[in-house]
């Protein structure tokens, strides 16, 4: 056993009905294994979280990233202005994800 | 230009005008800050109603509205600029009435039109401020680039089910746009519309009210290029309601819309002879998957399937709406089975869940299958076809809202 971090992985925008219509999780994680966002997502969110996979996954990941139309922010923050998949994540840190609306 | 307020200007702006701290200009050059704008609201539907009301009765000086639609029954709930007794008006005739009601003040133009290639220049150029409150990307991406050309802020919009975003963008050709945000176009699939997938009026309505807040700062100037931030908001009305602020990315250097460095960035003249062709680069779910022999109209299924109002004994009947939709309105018949699109594909080739939903099934029956407009139903058409090989499966054109407008309006539609 490593050392775990907490983090609170949201999905917005809709993005809750392909993780168990859930918006909000708090996960806890080996620190060792999951240390960058892209390790939350590949081998964290896509496995764990992501409800039929088979179904789902090219909803939420496009080629090797999150899919175009989808936002994701660390701590409010939009991951562009962090190191998207490298930013190293942090105990307590807020991921979300929002997909891009566009009704009216 | 005008220099002055009325008497009555006054005392209708007066309440408003005497908030403090949120400029340090003095009251009346702040009311003729709104007084002296143009601003246009492209779509005049949810977050336009409440948008545009507050805006006319702030004293915005000229609104241009731009929607080709008309005011529909199923717009009331939360389009509530328009009445039940405007019902077959063109909204943005319904919306210059609203607003002359409200407020003789404001001038108002509105273009009975959709928002396209040709016609965006000439439209948008006539104002100052662009409210983007559509409801597709590919309107989205347009107004976007043709406001960063222009030189124009626009205020964006956005909502669905219980949902909304909104943000400034281009603010005075510095900020981002949305192609900064959004380099790359969501796949059509994963494009929701209140249409489609439902809206609370109150939730999209608030999210028009918080535009109008929005446009309020950019046009009084409370916003300025020293103090404004990049951001997005997000508002969620269920179960707590909620408004987070995103802080966003400023502009992208490589942004072929408004980026410094970008080559081959797009011009006036790309989007105008349409080499910029918006609804090739958002694409579209292809539903063209059947031939004309596979496929009958509401009428042949009148006559030759459903005649009388009754089923007949060898025919399956399925509908592929979602639950919760049939549940609202269908042929109210135990014959029909409802099996959702979603689920009739997670099925792949497996008789035994197909028939524990449709036990009457065989690989000789003749089936016939309905949604909601036809489009889902061709691509079910192709699954019984292709993974189970019912041969006898036929595609109703234009669905179940096509047969109450053409056989029976007696049904409701929602």
């Amino acid at each position: 056993m490593g050392n775990n971090i907490n983090i609170v992985v949201e999905f917005l925008g809709g993005l809750d009905s392909i993780f168990d219509n859930k918006r909000s999780y708090k996960v806890e994680v080996d620190n060792e294994e999951i240390v960058t966002l892209r390790d939350l997502i590949f081998k964290y969110i896509a496995k764990e979280l992501l409800v039929k996979p088979e179904d789902n996954y090219s909803i939420y990941i496009q080629d090797d990233t999150i899919r175009p139309g989808i936002l994701t922010l660390i701590n409010d923050v939009d991951w562009e202005l962090e190191d998207e998949l490298d930013y190293v994540l942090q105990n307590r840190d807020v991921i979300s994800f929002t997909s891009t609306l566009h009704g009216g | 230009m005008s220099d002055s307020l009325t008497t009555e200007e006054v005392s209708r702006y007066g309440r408003q005008m005497i908030v403090q701290g949120l400029s340090t200009n003095n009251p009346i050059d702040q009311q003729l800050l709104l007084k002296n704008s143009k601003i246009v609201l492209i779509g005049a539907g949810g977050l336009s109603s409440p948008c545009l009301a507050y805006l006319a009765g702030a004293g915005v000086g000229t609104i241009g509205i731009i929607d080709d639609d008309v005011v529909e029954n199923s717009n009331l709930h939360r389009q509530i600029i328009h009445s039940t007794s405007k019902r077959g008006m063109l909204k943005c005739e319904s919306a210059k009435k609203f607003i002359n009601d409200l407020n003789p003040n404001v001038i108002v133009k509105t273009f009975a039109v959709r928002l396209n290639n040709e016609n965006a220049f000439d439209i948008l150029d006539q104002f100052d401020v662009i409210l983007d409150c559509t409801d597709t990307p590919i309107t989205r991406y347009l107004s976007s680039d043709v406001a960063v050309i222009l030189g124009k802020t626009l205020i964006s919009a956005s909502g669905v089910n219980t949902e909304g975003q909104l943000t400034v963008l281009n603010f005075e050709n510095i900020g981002p746009c949305y192609r900064c945000f959004h380099p790359k176009p969501p796949p059509p699939h994963a494009v929701s519309s209140c249409s489609a997938n439902g809206v609370i009026g109150a939730c999209i309505g608030l999210v028009g009210v918080m535009q109008a807040v929005e446009t309020l700062k950019v046009l009084q100037k409370i916003y300025t290029k020293e103090n404004f931030e990049p951001f997005m908001l997000q508002y969620n009305g269920f179960m707590d309601q909620s408004l987070r602020r995103f802080k966003m990315r400023g502009r992208r250097e490589d942004c072929i819309s408004c980026g410094s460095k970008a080559k081959n960035k797009i011009t006036r003249e790309m989007i105008e002879n349409s080499e910029i062709n918006y609804f090739e680069f958002c694409g579209s779910r292809d539903y063209n998957v059947l031939a004309d022999d596979e496929r009958i109209t509401v009428q042949e299924f009148e006559d030759k399937y459903w005649k009388d109002k009754k089923p007949k004994e060898d025919i399956v009947y399925l509908d592929v709406r979602p639950a919760h939709h049939y549940s609202i309105s269908n042929f109210n018949n135990e014959k029909f089975h409802n099996v959702p699109l979603a689920e009739l594909k997670s099925f792949k080739n497996d008789w035994t869940k197909l028939k524990s939903k449709m036990p009457e099934l065989e690989p000789t029956s003749e089936v016939v299958v309905f949604c909601r407009h036809g489009n889902e139903s061709r691509l079910a058409t192709r699954v019984l076809k292709d993974d189970f090989g019912i041969k006898n499966t036929k595609d109703v054109i234009g669905g179940f809202f096509k047969y109450i407008d053409d056989v029976d309006p007696s049904l409701p539609k929602y």
